[in-house]
């Protein structure tokens, strides 16, 4: 069966990812005449051969500078799947726009320059992808053939990259030898790397495992919006509506409604059928993680945006205290006792940074004390949170075990936040 | 290539929890509707994420002056049959009145954005729906699902917030808004292949039709009151349908013999053109045209 698989592409300035990303899309047939036709005209109006880049470098600013600075998404399909691109920018002060790139991706394809080999942008985006827990990362060392296309100066970096992956606990690592330029091992196999008998770029995203599939996990269902439509045909009616984060709901399901803790059962599911004229709803017996559905509740109780259904044999309990690894995304440093908003699935509340306990240095992958933390810093936080959470660790659970921190005055993202695995205090 | 059904199954449930999570989260949403296929597609899935209520949004349409009859008609059919509110922001009333003045070409597209941030600023609308697809066009590629306008209603590309997971931040100030686009990562053929499954219904121009065209720039114009063949331009009655819908007089048809949408999903899958590069003149502007209009507050 035919799946989506989204990737995104991290790597340093240079590396080459546009190229890559403009050549995997010309060699998969993604980039049509009228592109084409106007990559040409740019192009030679500079002076210079086929710029890949300019298929995906799409603003302005990136053109003159020749760096990309935020997330552009491609798409593109071949006769196996269909693929959702997110071109990361490389630039140190655009991290934040490559973790926004990160967080939904089964795979992360990282760029090294053959000839610089591991640099601290390459740490940084693995430990992200480590992070964000990225199922699959590939590992591209590209311009293979401005070093000879030499096996050692190959071996040496994937060497290099293994172990830091090893560190942060990166399960799937793939490394391909590649010239985006030429070519090379990207789509198709490269004559000149004999020595390389694994697979090319995109036999490796055509057989990737797309994210696990979480409907086996205990159901959690965040509470979005309540449907009461008050017309003569559905007078009584009350929908909660949402996406299922993890689990099977099913209808006659024992479920706890957080973070109330009151206990009632999935009376019904319902799923809209509109047509041209009428708005109307149908029953069905059951729905999986990621379908947004709208579902009523046995019992008349207070269930509202921020409550969060969950089965009842495996309720994640509330909490107000959370210990978290943040990535630090704002200009400002977070200092301790700073106030702000979190935002965890619908629940937005206040909460204040009770204590720093480190930061991730990159050179050594520890954790070492820190007083604050500055843009682009992954460290370890605790918060205090003004309401009760029904929040689970982010390695169960990616949707329940992730937030955001917001500043409250002007609505900035400030970070986004990992729940960690250590029991916060339960209350 | 087909897409499975269990692909658009992924891509409605995104866009349904988005249209939720800015009912929750927003005093005064408004749906930009043109009577275009993604505006269409839009407001068929705004009903579904809020079946069987209504939906809880007010419909824009920012009116050029320039538009296929076969489109306005569709549009007030659709407000008249869901009982929904349209409001309608007019290009023309600005010319009338010398707000705004009409280009040497004759195009309008242009001049939609200040009519469009005024409905928006007369109206307090805090979050405004577009159809906008990342695959349409280099800066929209570069678009937050979420994306943040500031009281000019300018888009600023280089500093935008970061948008992680599904955990979208809608939080703006008195006097701000944003932009909000539930299409984002569907592409065309994910729109047709939708339009297919689902039954939904569109302006009949979309499909094959005869129509009088001239050829301008490489498209297919048609006679009409906004264009004109000028000297040299032959008229000829050629079979074509519209791959999108925008002002009468830089829209261009394409030559196409497709009359439902089983036929229209294979003509596009074929296509070696992308849908903005064969049927619109004002992104041939420049290299930067759509983000420029961007930037200024354009859809």
């Amino acid at each position: 069966m035919s799946t989506l698989l989204r990737l995104a592409t991290a790597g340093s300035v240079d590396d080459g990812k546009s190229t890559l990303v403009g050549r995997l899309l010309h060699d998969c047939k993604a980039i049509l005449a009228d592109q084409i036709a106007h990559v040409k005209t740019v192009s030679e109006a500079r002076g210079g051969d086929f710029d890949f880049a300019l298929l995906t470098d799409g603003l302005r600013a990136e053109r003159e500078q020749g760096i990309t600075i935020d997330v552009a998404y491609r798409y593109f399909a071949t006769d196996k799947r269909s693929f959702i691109l997110a071109d990361c920018p490389g630039h140190v002060q655009y991290t934040r726009n490559t973790v926004t790139g990160a967080s939904t991706a089964d795979v992360v394809i990282i760029l090294v320059d053959a000839r610089h080999g591991v640099l601290e942008q390459t740490r940084r985006h693995l430990a992200v992808a480590g992070l964000l827990r990225v199922p699959h990362v590939v590992l591209a060392v590209n311009k293979i053939d401005l070093v000879g296309y030499d096996e050692a100066v190959f071996t040496k970096i994937a060497k290099d990259v293994g172990e830091v992956a090893d560190q942060l606990g990166i399960a799937d690592l793939k490394a391909i030898p590649v010239s985006a330029l030429v070519g090379d091992n990207v789509v198709e196999h490269s004559a000149d790397t004999a020595w390389y008998d694994g697979p090319t770029l995109l036999e490796v995203l055509e057989n990737a495992n797309g994210r696990t599939d979480t409907s086996n996990q205990p159901l959690r269902f965040p509470v979005q919006y309540v449907i009461r439509p008050q017309t003569d045909e559905y007078r009584d009616y009350r929908g909660y509506t949402g996406t299922v984060a993890s689990g099977t709901v099913t209808v006659g399901d024992p479920v706890i409604v957080l973070p109330a803790g009151r206990r009632t059962s999935i009376a019904g599911i319902d799923r809209p059928v509109v047509t041209a004229t009428s708005t109307a709803v149908v029953e069905r017996p059951s729905a999986i993680a990621g379908e947004a559905v709208t579902v009523r509740l046995a019992d008349d109780i207070d269930v509202a945006r921020g409550s969060v259904i969950v089965a009842a044999e495996h309720s994640p309990g509330t909490r107000r205290e959370l210990a978290a690894t943040v990535s630090w995304l704002a200009d400002r440093p977070l200092t301790v006792g700073a106030r702000v908003l979190i935002k965890h699935t619908t629940t937005t509340a206040q909460a204040i940074v009770t204590k720093i306990t480190g930061a991730l240095d990159l050179d050594t992958l520890g954790v070492i004390d820190a007083a604050e933390l500055a843009l682009n810093d992954i460290g370890k936080v605790q918060l205090k949170i003004a309401a009760p959470l029904a929040a689970d660790p982010y390695s169960s659970n990616a949707i329940t075990g992730s937030f955001l921190l917001i500043d409250a005055h002007d609505g900035w993202t400030l970070a986004a936040g990992m729940i960690d695995d250590e029991e916060g205090e339960l209350l | 290539m087909s897409i499975t059904v269990t692909e658009l199954d992924a891509l409605e449930s995104e866009s349904i929890f988005v249209f939720r999570e800015v009912a929750a989260e927003f005093e005064r949403p408004v749906i930009l509707f043109s009577g275009g296929k993604d505006s269409i597609v839009m407001l068929h899935l705004a009903r579904k994420a809020f079946s069987p209520a209504a939906v809880p949004f007010t419909l824009l349409h920012v009116d050029t002056g320039h538009n296929f009859p076969e489109v306005l008609a569709y549009r007030d059919a659709v407000v008249e049959q869901l009982g929904l509110r349209l409001e309608v922001a007019k290009v023309e009333d600005y010319i009338a009145d010398g707000r705004l003045r009409e280009r040497t070409d004759g195009t309008r597209n242009q001049l939609q954005t200040v009519p469009l941030l005024d409905a928006i600023n007369a109206h307090r609308f805090d979050a405004v729906f577009g159809g906008g697809r990342r695959d349409e066009e280099r800066a929209r590629a570069k678009e937050r699902i979420f994306s943040l306008r500031d009281e000019f209603g300018q888009w600023d590309p280089r500093n935008q917030r970061p948008e992680l997971w599904s955990l979208y931040n809608g939080r703006h100030r008195p006097g701000e808004h944003v932009r909000v686009f539930p299409l984002s990562n569907w592409t065309e053929l994910d729109v047709w292949n939708y339009i297919e499954r689902e039954q939904i219904p569109l302006p009949s121009i979309y499909y094959a039709h005869e129509r009088d065209v001239f050829e301008r720039d490489g498209m297919l114009l048609a006679v009409g009151p906004y264009s004109q063949p000028r000297s040299g331009e032959t008229v000829a009655q050629r079979v074509v349908r519209y791959r999108t819908v925008g002002d009468m007089s830089c829209t261009g048809a394409v030559a196409s013999t497709a009359t439902s949408p089983a036929e229209v999903v294979i003509e596009v899958a074929a296509s070696e053109i992308t849908e903005r590069g064969a049927t619109r003149a004002d992104d041939r502007a420049s290299e930067a045209a759509m983000e420029d209009r961007k930037r200024e507050g354009y859809f």
